[in-house]
Formats: C-alpha cells, structure tokens, sequence
C-alpha cells in the first residue's frame, strides 16, 4: 500500500463516527459576518484606502491622469533612481519619455541583474480600502511577481475608485485563483524583534502608491 | 422559591465566614436560603485533573441533593461553572462512550438552577443596591471561571459599586489568571507562584487594603501569597464585603 | 513527531528553571504584553468578530469531516495546475521525498520560508545529514539557526531573545554563514532587520531550491497560501527553479471563499494588524512567472491520530496564530522551550501530546501545563476550545484508555507516577460520597487546628514554597448551620 492510500485509508477510519454532510457546502457552513464594514460612498473608501495605506508607512499620492507623469518622475527623481523597472503592458503615458533608463522584464534577466534597478512602477488588479492591501495578478501592468519584488523603491499605481473595494471578501470576488497573486500591505516590515513591527526587511523599503483618477 | 446554598467543600471546611455572610445577605434581601445537609463536593478537582470517570458519581449526588430546589445559589464561580458548563459535558461524553443517556438525564434539572451569587442578586432577585456599608478601599480580582466561564461581566462591579463607603480601585491586568488553577497549584508549583506574586504586586499597585474576588480558591492562593510576602493587604470574598453593614460590619 | 526534544524534562521542571530567570522573564512580559492590547484593538475594530471566528470554526469542522473527499479534490486541482502531490505518512518518509526532490535538482543549498511542519520533522537536520545546506530567510528563524536555539514560539522563533542578545548573536555568527554583520552594528530593531537583509540578500539572488509550507490550501483551486511579513517567503516561493512545499494535510480548506474569513481572522490574530505585509498565493506553476517545478508535500505524521480523537481533533483546526501564547499566563512565565516542541504554548500542550503520544515524560506533563483560565479559548480565532481537550488529555494520561496511534487502534495504559494521586482521588470521591464521613474529617481538622502548620514538609512544599497555608477554621459552616439552624438561633 502506497502512502496516498495509507493517509486517506487512516482518514476514513479516523472519522468513523461522522455523519456524512448532505446539504451544499455554502448551506452546511452558515457565515454570519459581514461583506464590508461600514457604508462608504466610492470617494469614502478612496479615502479609507489612502488613510490605511499611510497607517502602514506606504506613501500615498493622488493624480489625475495628465498629472500622472510628471508624478512619477518627480518620485523617481526624489528617490535618485537611475534605472526603473517596468512591466510589459505597462499603460504608455505613464511614465515621461525623460528620465531614469527603462529596464524592460525579460525572463532572460538575472535576479542578480534585477537587484541593482533601483525602482519599479506597477499597476494593481484590486485595492482593498479596510485593510489598506493592494493585490498583483500578474497582468500585463504588473508584470512577474519578482520586479516587484526585487527592486527597493516599488511605485504602485492604482485606479480609483474603479479599482478599489471595501473589503477582503469583496477583493477575493474580483480575483482569478488561477493567476499568481501577491497581496502588498505597506512596505515589508517585521514584529520577529520583540513583537514590536519595525518596517523595511526583503521586500521594497519604500511603498509608494499613486491613486489614479 | 425554594432556594438552596450550594456552598462547596471548600468553603464548608476552611471559609465557613464566607457560608454565613451568604445566608446572612439572603436573609436580609427576603430569601429564605436552606443548607441542605448532604451536599458535599460538586467533583469539579475530580474532572480537572483527568479523573472523569470519578467525578460522575459526584454530579449525581449533587444532582440528588439539590434537584428538588427552584434555585441553587453558590459563592463560587469555578465551582459554579462546573455544575452549568461541564456537567451537560459529563453527560454528552458518558453518551459517546456508549452509556446512554442516564448520565444526562439525571444532570440535566440541576444545570440551568445553578446560579453563582452575583448572578442570582442581580438577575433573579434584580438588585444591585444590597444595603451593604464597608468603609474600605478594595480592587477587584475578577477570577477566571466566573469572567470566561460563566461570563459575570459587570455584575460584580455593579454590586460593589452600590456598596456605601467602599472605594473601588481598578485592578491593572484584572483578567490575567491569579495562578491557581486547582491542582495546577502544586503540579507547576514554580509558575503558579509566579503568577501569584505577580497578582499581589498588581494588587499592591492600586493601593486597597483589601482584594476582593468571588471564589475562595483563588483567595487561598493570593492571600497565601499575600502572607507569604508579608504584604500589606487582605483577601476578602465578595460575599462578605455585600454582608456587611452599618449595623453589622464586617471585621 | 520526532526527536530534538525527546529527552526534555518535564514541563513542571523546565519551566521552573525558565520563571528563575530574569532576563527570559523580562523579555516574554515585554513582548507579550505588547502584542496582547495591540491584538485587542485589532479584533476590536470589527464588529463582526464573533462571527468570522464562528464561520472559521465551522470550515475547519467541516473540511475535517469531509478530509478524505478534500484531499483528494486538493491533489487533482494541484495536478492540473502543473504541479505534483507527494504524500508522506510520517516525518522519515516526509525528510526522505524532500531530500530526494532537492538531489534531483543538483542543488547542495536551498533557502527556507519559515514553517512549522519542516520544524516539526526537522528537515533541516535531514537535509544536513544528506550534504545539502538549508538557510532560513525568516528574521526570527535566522536568529534561532545563527544561535544554535531552539524555537519558543510558533510565530517569533526568537521571542525569547531581547535586542542585546540578538545584535551579538548576529555580530559573532554571520560571518560563519555568509556575509558578516555591518562593523559597529548598534541593537535598534531598524539596524537588526538591515543585517539580515543584507546577510540574507545573495542567498536568495543565487537559490535555485526553495522549500516552504503553507497557511492554506484551497481544494477546489489548488492554490497555496502563504502569509508573511518580511518579504523572505515571497523570495523563497517566486525566484528559485524548484519550490517545494511541505504541509499538514489540516491546512487544506474547501473554496476559494473561505479565505475571505481567514485573511480577515489570521492577521489581527497573530501580528494585531489590518493585513500582514505580504502573501503569495500560487496555483500550480505559471508559465515564465515564479518556479518551473512545483512539489507539494502532504504530511500525515500524527494527525490522522489526532483525527480519530472526537475531543482533541478540533486542536487541527489551528490555523497557527499565535494568539493563545501571547495571551497565556503560563507561557508568559515558562517560555516556549519548557513545552519541548515546536510548538509551545496551550495549542502546544494540546497538539504535541496528540502528534507524539502521551508516553514520554514531557508529553505527558504537558496536558497540566495550564492552570485553565480560558484566555487561549477566548482569543482563539477558530474557537478551540483549548481547556476542555487539557482535561481530556489529563484524562488519557491517568485513566489510559482507547487511541491511534500511527494508524492503529492501541489501548494505553495509565501513566506511572500518578498512583499516589489517584488513589487520594479515589479517596475523595468515597468521602464525598458520603457526607457523613466528610463531616468526620472536618472536625477532625478543625479540633487538631492549632497543631496545623502554615507550611508543609515533603511533597507539600509545592503548595507551601511560596504559599502559606490558610488557617482551619473552629467549626465547618455545617456545624454552625445544625448549631444555630442558618443563624436562625442566633449567629454564635
């Protein structure tokens, strides 16, 4: 008997004194919470989002969309990068034809060749104002999981409101299993020195987010 | 209403203060209060310490021993628990082992009867104001089965609040464990008194000459401490503070 | 379960030497005091709490009774995804696919994500004995295997390590590991956590082997879950070749929804935050994004014993937050090593005597490593009720009785060492079966008052180390009751 047959076949006899459930999942497991806390109007979660980004040491900057370059030079300029990572289907007009040197993410690129970019600037699949997340999928704005990643200085922009929810059950709605996630909340950070949060560990040590709209 | 004390083997042969300021209180508040004499212990160590099997014949005679009473009052929070949170327990695990469902059926009258005493002032009789008078400053160790167990909440307070003269003094890190826990006491005998050092500092804090909580092992446990320390300060049970008035004030 | 520990002292034992310590003592007040009101605000700030954690019970109950049909589901979602599922029934065979599947990559060096299954079968020191060098990414793990520790804690390895301790362990070991810690390196947490990053840094740049566990793991996607602070784990899960990843066949949970609960319950749980800085989730492989090859390991290794116990099989509803340690009087004073596990605290005294058994010393003092105030219960986000499986396991160890153990149905035997007791408890209930001789004993203590102590020589001590004795009365309240009829005769 193989180990797969061995596990479940002590599974099966373990729950010997189960009464199979009958009724659908979503019946047999009543969840009593709510789908968002609180009512909002779009601006008010916008709002949420940016006090709880800030919470969390991210810096949040607003943009329309003409403004949006001149933005993101201005960030790229203060943070004296020279080069900036950028996603294959990142949006044209994000970025100004000036500037820091465009490294495009190839999959032929080093993770060694990739630490010494100093910034990156990616789009989001979904904002989450309560917990003050934003979630990468991988989409042509995003780009692989690692630029984001690699890099210390990681610019974020999100479309608001379109992009933003109030919540996690709202954000897990909106997302594909199936596609690789990774959900940011502020800057990477630590609690592991006597269970006090101090900020800046592997990931990016500066979070900026730009809400776009 | 016949109402019954179920004071706990504990209280009977080592706090029986505690036993008369119970009846004294209920007296005065119009309660007729019986002792019925064949009470003896509600298995709660028994159950605590693994022995299970050896308790159950001490849920059924106390089941035996109060079942005919409307109301089963007890100046024990963990003693208090024992009967309204584990005794259904005995029963549903005396069913899973394939002995029927005696065990539950004979327990089953006793549990929703069985009142601790700040829960039968205040929800039964619905009072807060005993007419109590005890000039002192006291802080108030609320213990743990009677906070999470059987969930008093504020009615402790609320009793003590009404209390003419008394000083209340808010206890820092109320909720933590005072280091009893039964056999616990001798069993991790280091810890426990660690813990119980630390409740005594805490209590210490607030300045009050006397601590007060609703359960008398616990009291054992910090005001042994508290002699052991040679501290300031005095274990007192609630029911003896809500005993005493003007007329007849406690010692 | 298997083997650093084995040989531990008894929990009563070790922790006394812990709560002698002033420095331990210090650090584990310090820290967790600090994340207790943070957690309180945190949980605090949804009015819903009670419901999550209900809904939380009840996923976990559900997939538990159903974990045959979701194992299954588990294993075709992942394979489709492009990965593929080994099953392990215990630690050795666990250590044995892993060892394998790094072998076959030609690799001699992987990097770790923190995870409690790979510490519970000690991979590391699998991996050692097969030539093969694992680091560990997380901060606190660092700490531990830098220091030659051993973990005290499920979510802070290090806890019980203060700033100072942590600055010279970094100072004098780095060096032997990789690149030394920074001349002049000062103890500020910032300071601390930029060694690492720099330590760390080219290990994960150059890895081509990554190992991990996982939080969750979704049976009707096949995705995995991981949630994290630093950064470390999504290095070790996105850039190597090869990701393997180890965990406990309790981890899986039906649908993609059920972890709108956990993500809300899981980190205000255990760092008292909105979110935690990072998590992954991965499905498979996917195609030039993150590793080529994906290898889930399940791991049995003592909880489908623990699934046969219909009292203690709520302890594999653990979704590993820590809340129950921080919250713990007992922990706070023992610290994490006293359990003799990976997985100290109250979850620790109710799993590991059910991964492991109740035969060794260690495991059988645990179940009384709790003087049962309900704190861990209380903030359990999954509501395990942690002193009822306490008592029950108490109750394996005196009475012995039915259990599983690797599989097999076995009937235990009491555990020596409790003879004395159980006879006094045998005692007892004959006395208090019978008020009358209860009645006897009383007076007999109340007459021989005055010749009683206030401490105890012998096995007494334990009371009366630290505790006085508190004085017997004149009369047992039953006297003075039949003396004056309840006072009716007058009070004297």
């Amino acid at each position: 008997m193989n180990s797969r047959e061995r596990i479940l076949g002590r599974v099966r006899r373990a729950l010997a004194d189960v009464t199979p459930e009958t009724r659908p999942y979503e019946e047999a497991v009543p969840r009593d919470y709510l789908r968002a806390h609180g009512e909002r109007t779009a601006g008010e979660t916008v709002d949420l989002l940016a006090e709880n980004l800030a919470d969390y040491r991210a810096i949040v900057h607003r943009a329309g969309a003409g403004e949006l370059p001149a933005l993101v030079m201005r960030l790229l300029a203060e943070h004296g990068s020279r080069e900036v990572l950028v996603p294959p289907g990142l949006p044209p007009g994000w970025l100004a034809e000036d500037g820091p040197v465009r490294i495009h993410d190839r999959a032929a690129l080093t993770a060694a060749r990739l630490d010494r970019v100093d910034s990156v600037v990616t789009g989001c699949a979904v904002a989450i104002a309560e917990t003050g997340t934003l979630v990468l999928d991988g989409s042509p704005d995003q780009g692989r999981r690692r630029i984001s990643l690699i890099p210390d200085h990681h610019i974020c922009v999100v479309r608001v409101p379109d992009q933003v929810v109030s919540s996690v059950p709202q954000a897990l709605e909106r997302l594909d299993a199936a596609r690789p996630l990774t959900w940011i909340s502020g800057p990477s950070a630590t609690s592991d020195i006597e269970l006090d949060r101090v900020e800046g560990v592997h990931g990016p040590r500066t979070l900026e987010v730009i809400l776009l709209g | 209403m016949r109402v019954a004390l179920f004071l706990t083997c504990v209280n009977d042969t080592l706090y029986p203060d505690t036993g008369r300021a119970v009846v004294r209180l209920l007296t005065r508040l119009g309660v007729d209060v019986d002792f019925p004499m064949d009470q003896t212990c509600c298995g709660q160590a028994h159950y605590n310490t693994g022995y299970r099997h050896q308790a159950e014949p001490l849920a059924r005679h106390f089941s035996e021993v109060f079942r005919g009473y409307d109301a089963i009052v007890t100046p024990s929070g963990s003693c208090g628990a024992m009967v309204r949170e584990l005794y259904p327990r005995l029963g549903e695990r005396a069913r899973a082992e394939g002995r029927g469902d005696g065990l539950a059926r004979t327990l089953a009258p006793v549990v929703p009867k069985t009142y601790e005493l700040t829960e039968f002032l205040v929800d039964v009789l619905g009072v807060t104001d005993v007419g109590a008078y005890y000039p002192h400053k006291v802080t108030y160790h609320p213990t743990c089965h009677g906070l999470r167990g059987l969930g008093l909440g504020d009615r402790p307070r609320r009793l003590l609040e009404a209390v003419k003269g008394l000083e209340l003094a808010e206890l820092p890190g109320a909720a933590e464990c005072c280091g009893f826990g039964g056999t616990f006491a001798v069993k991790n005998a280091a810890v426990s008194a660690a813990m119980g050092v630390d409740k005594v500092r805490d209590a210490e804090s607030t300045g009050a000459e006397v601590l007060c909580a609703a359960d008398n092992s616990c009291l054992m446990h910090i005001g042994g401490t508290m002699s052991r320390l040679g501290s300031g300060m005095r274990p007192v049970h609630l029911a003896e503070i809500l005993a005493s008035t003007e007329e007849e004030p406690a010692v | 379960m298997s083997g650093t520990f084995v040989g531990m002292p008894a929990f009563p034992q070790a922790a006394g030497k812990a709560v002698r310590n002033p420095t331990l003592r210090g650090n584990l007040r310090h820290a967790t005091h600090t994340i207790r009101a943070k957690r309180e605000r945190a949980v605090g700030e949804l009015s819903d709490w009670a419901g999550l954690r209900e809904a939380g019970r009840r996923i976990k109950d559900h997939t538990l009774r159903h974990l045959d049909r979701y194992l299954e589901q588990l294993e075709e979602s992942v394979t489709a995804a492009g990965g593929t599922v080994h099953w392990a029934a215990d630690a050795e065979e666990a250590n044995r696919i892993v060892t394998g599947l790094v072998r076959a990559t030609g690799e001699s060096e992987v990097v770790k994500v923190k995870s409690m299954a790979t510490q519970e079968i000690e991979l590391n020191e699998a991996l050692a004995a097969a030539g093969i060098r694992a680091y560990e990414t997380d901060l606190a793990e660092l700490i531990v295997q830098l220091g030659k520790d051993r973990p005290s804690h499920i979510l802070v390895p290090a806890i019980h390590r203060n700033r100072g301790e942590i600055r010279d362990i970094f100072a004098r070991e780095m060096g032997e590991w990789g690149r030394p810690a920074p001349e002049g390196l000062t103890d500020t947490p910032a300071d601390l956590a930029e060694a690492a990053r720099l330590h760390l840094r080219e290990k994960f740049l150059r890895a081509k082997v990554g190992i991990s566990g996982a939080n969750f793991m979704v049976a009707e996607t096949g995705t995995l879950v991981v949630v994290e602070s630093e950064g470390n784990g999504r290095m070790c899960l996105t850039l190597p070749e090869t990701l393997i990843s180890v965990v406990g066949i309790e981890k899986v949970v039906p649908t993609w929804r059920d972890l709108e609960v956990f993500l809300q319950t899981l980190p205000r749980s255990s760092t008292a935050e909105r979110m935690n800085p990072y998590t992954s989730m991965w499905t498979g492989t996917t195609d030039e994004d993150g590793p080529r090859a994906f290898h889930l390991v399940l791991l049995d290794n003592g909880r489908t014993d623990t699934l046969a116990d219909t009292v203690g099989r709520q302890a594999l509803r653990c979704i590993r937050c820590s809340a129950c340690l921080n919250v713990c009087p007992v922990y706070e004073r023992a610290g994490g090593h006293a359990y003799g596990s990976v997985y100290p605290g109250p979850i620790g005294a109710i799993l590991s005597p059910q991964l492991r058994g109740t035969t060794s010393e260690i495991d059988a003092s645990l179940p009384y490593a709790s003087s049962l105030c309900g704190a861990c219960y209380e903030v359990c986000p999954v509501a395990i009720d942690i002193p009822e499986v306490l008592v029950h396991l108490r109750e394996r160890v005196v009475e012995g009785g039915p259990a599983v153990r690797r599989g097999n149905k076995v009937l235990l035997k009491p555990a020596k060492g409790h003879a004395a007791e159980r006879a006094a408890m045998r005692a007892a209930r004959w006395a208090f079966a019978r008020p009358g001789a209860l009645r006897v004993g009383q007076r007999l203590a109340s007459r021989t008052r005055r010749l009683h102590p206030r401490t105890l020589p012998g096995p007494g001590r334990a009371w009366s180390g630290a505790r006085d004795l508190p004085a017997v009365p004149p009369e047992p309240f039953r006297d003075w009751w039949q003396r004056t009829r309840g006072g009716k005769d007058g009070d004297r």
